[in-house]
């Protein structure tokens, strides 16, 4: 009961922000929140479930973004010939050099083995970046003001989602390979620096994403606000209602994508469900409530946790390709942990950790709160500030960051809830 | 002969001397987490967000004093104003211990539990320094750009490579050997100091031995936030000061603290310089370093760079995957977490 | 009246169930009381009852006629109450040397002599008053966790198990050790799992069963009656 309460408040926020502010920012954040609901049940589905700590959760948002450039992005066929070649043959070589170095793991022993696998590490590094390096200057030497990378395969975006999720669930079993046998510090460190290492790839890796030259051609598979205002059928639809064509046709795409969004986030939720009701999922907590009574019964932990590991980083590269279709563009440079990796966390604690529909609930109400801050939080330090004389440099400054504030909200709220209800707002049952 | 003495000057310009200072300031960021990880047992993660705020105090102080013309001469305003920053950030560091970290102390929350609420401090301190600073990059350095500029050093020696060495980087070093050699004289020798490492060492143990926690636990934040901004404050004179930069540096410095094995003071040292070592390591183009020392009149076509300079974060993260999957304890076997 | 007495103890960990019930422990100063038992017996829960690391739902513990029941440990040991764990009993990163200076933690007067005299009595650990106590063999170890707890000058010294895992040569040593300190006039309270030898030291003997009081008498009648040798010391 107290849930539905809850959902429904939820639900006449989004209706005072349509009726006060307006239905089309509404529909803005209600996306946005779909999204980070998502991204909020895949973190729960490794904290809540399993207890682990990922601090890296950007990192796999944004190769969930990279999949929407490489699904949807049109193919740019002077770069595959300039350059395809070469890194095609460069990944040839670093799986050879992986190869090799297993070998050397395998066959040899002691002082030796170590030498040789420095000797392939460093050996092959060289190797790989004499075919690698002409190829990606090749590719960006094409047209570098519009493509100047291999462009993508032309397919759907939506089917880039699925896609996020496998290259996030890859980059998650890599990770997890190395750290998930640590503690959780040693994890949530490895996570953080895995997370800037993506990012920094792909800000840098001009031929595969075209780094922070962005990509904005991405077509999204709902129709354009602009197309709909060039079709008959919408027009008379628009009319019938008496709404103005160029506002109905922008809340038309938003509402597309809220269906569309919602349709993931209720699957994905379905799932969650029943995988935490499965035996599975009560494994899961007893490894988490006791991982050494676990372990002793022979529960093989490290690798439950690599798969929960590797299912929620999933969920989490599902959101951000979803992100990156609802923006029709990718910009590695607006990734940002405070918002893409600490904001989750404070979605998941502040709805209930382990709870699927407290995350989902944390997913909302923290987006809402995070955008509506930002707009009064001016308005509060403009109330603040207003004895100071308004030409004053101090006041120009304090307005000109009151924006800030909502970190410092965001905060507060965290260690609230951390201290005075730690189950969050619907605890796991 | 001459070749040889190029290539010695312009690694130190290039790797040794702007390596030398950057180490130093990871080494005074780790010392940090890694006392906070042996005294209340948590990876802090708002310790980055700690340097900034130092960082911000120190120069507001420093506007301040600029403003009524106080100066230094020579050397930066900011190290006038250093204890200022000190001071406020100790202040702030006890009242977060009084408000958030005391309860969990008290009710023996698990460490994650902790670590979670160093994010939200994290977050606190975040809004605080954009609000109050804003988000945008500061210079504060004045008073004597350069101890030995390029050009002079090239005329002195006659040499084709010239060795420039800021006051800052110079400030750094001599700043960071001070206060480490207090540092370690403090926990060596005195009987706080003594008390701090029996608390870490064994707790029960230092609790049967009549040492008050609370005590421990204050002077442990005291230090801690004496060394963040000291921190802070030495890295935005030497580069600038820019609020998320300090925050990206949560990931060198925890990699610094883990290589030398976190809890161990020393390794924090040692595990500072090696991370900053190999960053730069990795990211200086040897180019000219080989046309020095290579057979005469040859010049390798690339630059001769390990990794692009953008990649600087995967050196840390790199060396942190090769401790842990070689010796987890770190190189003076600290903890294992 | 007993220097130390633990009157009718009854209480458990935390909520938990009791595992002590109504059981006296008394001690006088110079004299050595031990605590034997079986295993499960509660002979280390009545050593932390008396410290005050246990919830005691009925009885008192009394120093020297003073009610300190609800006193925390820390004051406990200002109060004049040394107390050596059985595990994780040094400060393994610190020296001989600073491991007896943080046991003199909390006196302000120069303990240069007490020191001195922990020396005399474990010449060994002069010797290795340089090395980390964590470098140090088994009996090594107990030396300096008795050594820290002396360091207080306390009038009442509790050890717990302090022979757990050292060979019986360094047992005999460590008892004979554990005599002379009593001689100085302070009272010790000991839990021992070698029960005939820790009672052959002991001026009083306390067997437990099941967190109760089964037999108290001095440790030479202990061990010439019959019943208990043959249930708690093998025959």
């Amino acid at each position: 009961m107290r849930n539905v309460i809850l959902f429904a408040l939820m639900a006449l926020a989004f209706i005072a922000a349509g009726e006060f502010q307006s239905w089309s920012f509404s529909l803005t954040i209600l996306n946005l929140c779909l999204i980070s609901a998502v991204m909020a049940l895949g973190v729960n589905i490794q904290w809540g479930y399993a207890g682990i700590f990922n601090v890296g959760i950007m990192g796999f948002a944004a190769l969930g973004g990279a999949a929407a450039v490489l699904v949807n992005a049109a193919p740019v066929p002077e770069a595959w010939a300039a350059g395809g070649v070469g890194i095609g043959a460069s990944l040839i070589a670093l799986l050879a050099v992986i190869g090799l170095i297993a070998l050397i793991r395998k066959k040899l022993r002691g002082n030796l083995r170590r030498y040789a696998t420095i000797a392939a590490v460093i050996g092959g590094y060289f190797a790989i970046r004499e075919v690698y390096d002409p190829a990606v200057a090749a590719i960006e030497s094409i047209n570098p003001a519009k493509t100047g990378f291999l462009g993508g395969l032309g397919l759907p975006i939506t089917i880039s989602w699925a896609v996020g999720g496998l290259f996030a669930a890859g980059g998650a079993w890599v990770v997890g390979k190395v750290a998930l046998g640590l503690r959780s510090d040693y994890l949530a460190i490895a996570t953080l620096g895995i997370s800037e290492i993506i990012i920094a790839v792909l800000k840098n890796e001009d031929w595969l994403t075209r780094g922070v030259k962005n990509v904005s051609t991405l077509k999204p598979d709902v129709p354009t606000a602009i197309e709909l205002q060039q079709s008959g059928w919408f027009l008379d639809i628009a009319s019938w209602l008496e709404a103005d064509p160029m506002l109905a046709s922008g809340i038309a795409v938003k509402l597309s994508y809220a269906v569309l969004f919602t349709i993931v986030l209720g699957l994905i939720m379905w799932l969650s469900e029943r995988a935490l009701k499965s035996p599975w999922g009560r494994m899961m907590r007893a490894i988490r409530d006791n991982r050494d009574a676990a372990e002793a019964m022979g529960k093989d932990v490290t690798k439950r946790h690599l798969q929960t590991f590797v299912i929620g980083s999933a969920v989490v590269g599902i959101a951000g390709a979803m992100l990156t279709t609802m923006d029709a563009q990718f910009t590695p440079g607006s990734y940002n942990p405070l918002r893409f990796t600490f904001l989750i966390w404070v979605m998941v604690i502040v709805g209930g950790s382990g709870n699927n529909w407290g995350a989902v609930l944390g997913g909302f109400l923290i987006w809402f709160v995070w955008i509506e801050a930002e707009i009064f939080g001016p308005m509060l330090m403009e109330f603040v500030t207003s004895g100071l004389d308004p030409a004053s440099t101090l006041k120009a400054s304090l307005m000109g960051s009151a924006a800030h504030l909502r970190l410092f909200l965001m905060g507060v709220i965290l260690l609230l809830v951390l201290r005075f209800s730690p189950r969050g707002l619907i605890p796991e049952r | 002969m001459v070749d040889l003495l190029n290539a010695i000057v312009l690694m130190g310009n290039y790797v040794i001397v702007p390596g030398l200072a950057y180490g130093s300031q990871l080494a005074l960021g780790a010392l940090g987490v890694t006392l906070i990880y042996s005294i209340l047992r948590f990876s802090n993660f708002a310790h980055g967000d700690t340097m900034a705020f130092g960082a911000m105090l120190t120069i507001l102080a420093t506007w301040w004093f600029q403003s009524m013309g106080i100066s230094a001469g020579p050397l930066p305003t900011a190290l006038l104003a250093l204890p200022i920053g000190i001071i406020g950030t100790v202040l702030f560091a006890l009242a977060t211990d009084r408000m958030v970290y005391r309860y969990y102390r008290k009710v023996k929350a698990a460490n994650i539990v902790m670590m979670m609420a160093s994010v939200g401090v994290m977050f606190v301190m975040n809004g605080v320094v954009r609000v109050v600073i804003g988000p945008g990059e500061q210079r504060f350095a004045d008073g004597e750009r350069f101890i030995i500029k390029a050009r002079e050093f090239k005329e002195m020696t006659g040499l084709s490579e010239g060795l420039a060495i800021r006051t800052t980087q110079a400030i750094t070093l001599v700043v960071t050997i001070i206060v480490v050699a207090l540092l370690f004289w403090f926990l060596q020798r005195s009987r706080t100091g003594k008390a701090m490492r029996a608390y870490a060492d064994n707790e029960d143990l230092a609790l049967l031995s009549g040492i008050n926690p609370d005590k421990v636990v204050m002077v442990a934040w005291i230090i801690t936030a004496t060394l963040a901004t000291i921190a802070g404050t030495l890295y935005g004179l030497d580069k600038s000061f820019k609020p998320f930069t300090y925050f990206q540096l949560l990931l060198p410095i925890f990699a610094a603290a883990i290589v030398g094995g976190i809890g161990s003071p020393l390794g924090a040292v040692a595990g500072g310089f090696i991370i900053a070592f190999s960053e730069m390591g990795f990211t200086y183009a040897y180019k000219r370093f080989i046309g020095y020392i290579g057979p005469d009149g040859w010049v390798p076509d690339g630059l001769l760079q390990l990794i692009s300079t953008d990649y600087k974060f995967a050196v840390s993260f790199m060396i942190l995957v090769l401790v842990l999957l070689v010796r987890p304890t770190g190189i003076f076997k600290g903890k294992v977490l | 009246m007993s220097y130390l007495i633990g009157d009718k103890m009854t209480g458990g960990y935390g909520k938990g169930a009791d595992i002590l019930h109504e059981c006296t422990i008394a001690v006088e100063k110079g004299e050595i009381a031990v605590i034997v038992g079986p295993n499960g017996a509660g002979k280390s829960t009545a050593m932390k009852a008396i410290f005050g690391m246990l919830n005691l739902r009925e009885g008192q513990v009394r120093l020297d006629g003073k009610d300190i029941t609800n006193m925390s440990p820390q004051d406990k040991v200002r109060a004049g109450m040394g107390f050596v764990p059985q595990t994780s009993n040094v400060f393994t990163g610190m020296t001989v040397q600073e491991n007896l200076e943080m046991g003199a933690y909390i006196r302000d007067d120069d303990f240069g002599d007490t020191m001195a005299q922990v020396f005399d009595l474990f010449p060994i650990l002069k010797e290795k008053r340089k090395q980390h106590a964590g470098e140090l063999s088994g009996g090594q170890r107990q030396q300096v966790a008795v050594g820290r707890a002396l360091m207080t000058k306390p009038k009442l010294l509790m050890l717990d198990e302090p022979t757990a895992g050292v060979s019986p040569i360094v047992m005999d040593e460590l008892f004979d050790r554990i005599i002379e300190v009593a001689r100085t006039g302070i009272a010790i309270l000991m839990v021992e799992q070698n029960a005939r030898q820790a009672l052959n030291i002991a001026d009083k003997g306390y067997v437990l069963v099941q967190g109760r009081n089964r037999f108290i008498d001095t440790g030479e009648a202990l061990l010439a009656n019959p019943e208990v040798r043959k249930s708690f010391l093998g025959g």
